[in-house]
């Protein structure tokens, strides 16, 4: 056990040189159980890990520990999210030590979109510490078994720690060193945001590698099937850091009416095809929202199936 | 509703409005009763305190008319009194009254017609909009 | 300076409804520089509250001061001649203005006039912009003498988020991303290695989140 940081599936997965392949669930704006369930059952067995969102885009939904714990209890393989945005220090490292001791082992540090996206605008956001500063006090926590303030934890978590990058935001050329700060700062495995812009990303996978990053941590990268081209237009325009290319909007549109989804998943499935074998890239993150039911076609299609039974 | 005799309080540029005026005067055009004429030597030296002081003292409405924006002598003039009858509009707004009580025109120097004009347009719209009442 | 913003005469109005005898109190200090507390906007405000009182037919009387500050006692103490012939006070200085005549004169009903928005400065005429959010610690020199606790819609020590696009801020067009700026800056002056340095995390226990906050300069204390 001691040759591994946490023992997550994850991060045996990874270490053993497999090609990673994880997935993502938004827990349900209720307590409703049953919709968590059902989402999970789709991704059971075509997924290493799955990723459970911290109120994303700022929509209060069940607590991402919360789900994470129904996760394990329907045998999939939880990864934890925190951002930034809500919770203060004190209540991170309550939390941390909740998670670890319910058995989550995989954690992904993030900053969190700002909370006018959301329902609840009004909101005081906290943003105590950022995506950084949390991924290295969870370093810390595992490894020093201390907490932030350096007194020791009785009996520490020991978290697979992950982070996001996203290649495509501004400034471009400081991206990759954000990166490497993510990485110096702790982080073992990275997810990025969704591409579309191929070129765009093997530039900045180049850079990666370059700097001696990919050794040092396992990128992952983001992949969202297109449905419509509504969905691409809106992606294009409305959500902040997302650069989707005219040609993809273009080859969408030319698939022709009740055609587009399937056009999504070939190019999603020409991406996994090509990071498989792009050097530095570990594996991939799927993130099929509100999709789930498609996950195993599209795993199956990918050539992602059987998953690694370590 | 007839019985109600608006009383309107006019500010007119010593530049192009006031040749406008001198037109109309020329023309016979009279200013309905009940609008006062106040000569300033540029709109743009009207501030927001003046367009209030009116409606304080009992003025039903009050207008500015001024120079075109590419004829104002100062330039940039006109645009300051608009901006500041704008400012004036909000606060009556707000206070529950009409903003139509106030307005700011344009207009080039030999338009005699239009000035007179501007004066019985104003006059008919606060008549129709009646007194300033009301809790 | 203090930046205020005008609060809407509708709610001024429902503010002191119920009185008779209004003081507009301005001050010459930062409400003037942005022009909403100024001499100049007590008497608009003053003869707004007279248009009200004429249309709704109350007997108001509405009077005018301004003071040189309303932040020293001082200067509040010429007040006392006066404060007694009215209802009511609005001041519209920033928010220490309001809670200093109230504390000065206890009996009296003081209204805030104006809603108190940050420490900024003039960007171009008519429009001023937040700069500092008093942390209480200083560190705009590790940013190349930019501020990311005020400026970053995040306060991130360790930025740019995955938000920031074309330079500007994901909450909105057009608010600038500090953090594209920081970058760029210090890149420019070759001091990326800087920015690649960890920051940690900060100790807000200076900021207001530590309790409300004093100053004293002890040479100065009788």
């Amino acid at each position: 056990m001691s040759e591994f940081k946490s023992g997550s599936n994850l991060e045996k997965v990874l270490k053993a040189g497999h090609f990673a392949f994880t997935g993502e669930c938004g827990p349900p704006q209720g307590a409703n159980l049953e919709a968590l369930k059902e989402k999970a059952r789709h991704l059971k067995g075509c997924v290493d890990a799955v990723n459970v969102t911290d109120n994303q885009t700022a929509v209060v939904r069940m607590s991402s520990w919360a789900a994470s714990l129904v996760l394990i209890q329907e045998g999939l393989e939880p990864n934890y999210q925190m951002v930034c945005r809500d919770r203060n220090r004190l209540a991170m490292q309550s939390d941390i030590l909740g998670a670890y001791a319910h058995g989550i082992r995989n954690m992904l540090c993030l900053s969190g979109d700002h909370q006018k996206f959301g329902n609840h605008p009004e909101s005081k956001n906290v943003f105590d510490i950022d995506s950084m500063q949390l991924i290295h006090m969870v370093k810390e926590m595992r490894d020093q078994g201390v907490f932030l303030n350096g007194q020791e934890i009785d009996e520490a978590p020991r978290m697979f720690i992950g982070a996001a990058s996203n290649p495509f935001a501004d400034p471009f050329e400081f991206r990759v060193h954000r990166l490497a700060k993510k990485v110096a700062a702790g982080a073992d495995f990275i997810q990025t945001q969704c591409i579309y812009n191929m070129p765009k990303f093997r530039e900045f996978m180049k850079q990666a590698v370059d700097m001696g990053l990919t050794e040092k941590c396992y990128l992952l990268a983001g992949v969202t099937p297109m449905k419509s081209v509504g969905m691409a237009r809106y992606m294009a325009t409305q959500v902040p850091g997302m650069d989707v290319p005219d040609e993809l909007i273009k080859r969408l549109k030319g698939a022709g009416k009740g055609k587009v989804a399937e056009e999504g998943i070939k190019f999603a499935l020409e991406q996994i095809e090509e990071f498989r074998e792009m050097e530095g890239v570990a594996g991939v993150h799927l993130m099929a929202i509100e999709w789930e039911h498609r996950v195993p076609e599209i795993a199956e299609r990918a050539g992602m199936l059987p998953r690694p039974q370590i | 509703m007839s019985e109600f005799k608006p009383r309107i309080l006019a500010f007119y540029c010593a530049n192009c409005a006031s040749s406008a005026a001198n037109v109309s005067e020329s023309m016979s055009l009279g200013v309905p009763a009940g609008v006062k004429m106040v000569q300033v030597p540029c709109t743009g030296r009207i501030e927001t305190l003046h367009l209030l002081k009116p409606f304080e003292e009992g003025a039903d409405g009050v207008y500015v008319a001024g120079c075109q924006e590419d004829s104002c002598r100062y330039m940039s003039g006109i645009l300051k009194a608009e901006k500041r009858v704008a400012q004036v509009k909000r606060i009556l707004e707000e206070l529950d009254i009409e903003p139509g009580r106030i307005e700011a025109f344009k207009l080039s120097a030999g338009k005699g017609f239009r000035f007179a004009e501007i004066a019985s347009e104003m006059m008919k719209r606060v008549q129709e909009l009646g007194p300033i009442s009301g809790g | 300076m203090i930046v205020a913003e005008q609060k809407p005469i509708r709610e001024l109005v429902e503010m002191v409804k119920d009185f008779q005898k209004i003081l507009v109190l301005g001050c010459k200090g930062c409400v003037t520089v942005c022009n909403v507390g100024g001499a100049k906007e007590v008497g608009v405000l003053a003869s707004a509250l007279r248009i009200w009182g004429r249309k709704t037919g109350r007997d108001l009387q509405v009077g005018e001061h301004t003071l040189e500050r309303q932040c020293d006692p001082e200067y509040i103490e010429e007040l006392g001649g006066i404060v007694g012939e009215y209802d009511a006070v609005i001041s519209i200085a920033c928010g220490v203005g309001p809670q200093f005549v109230s504390e000065r004169y206890p009996t009296a009903r003081v209204f805030p006039g104006v809603n108190t928005k940050f420490m900024g400065g003039a960007v171009a005429h008519g429009i001023w912009s937040e700069r500092c959010a008093g942390c209480g610690q200083c560190v705009v020199h590790y940013f190349g003498g930019l501020c990311p606790i005020a400026r970053c819609s995040k306060s991130l020590m360790n930025g740019p988020c995955g938000g920031s696009a074309d330079g500007r801020c994901e909450i909105h067009k057009e608010v600038e991303c500090i953090w594209d700026t920081i970058v760029r800056k210090m890149t420019e002056q070759g001091r990326l290695n800087e920015l690649i340095e960890f920051k940690p995390p900060k100790s807000w226990t200076t900021a207001r989140d530590g309790g409300p906050r004093s100053m004293i300069r002890e040479e100065l204390v009788k």
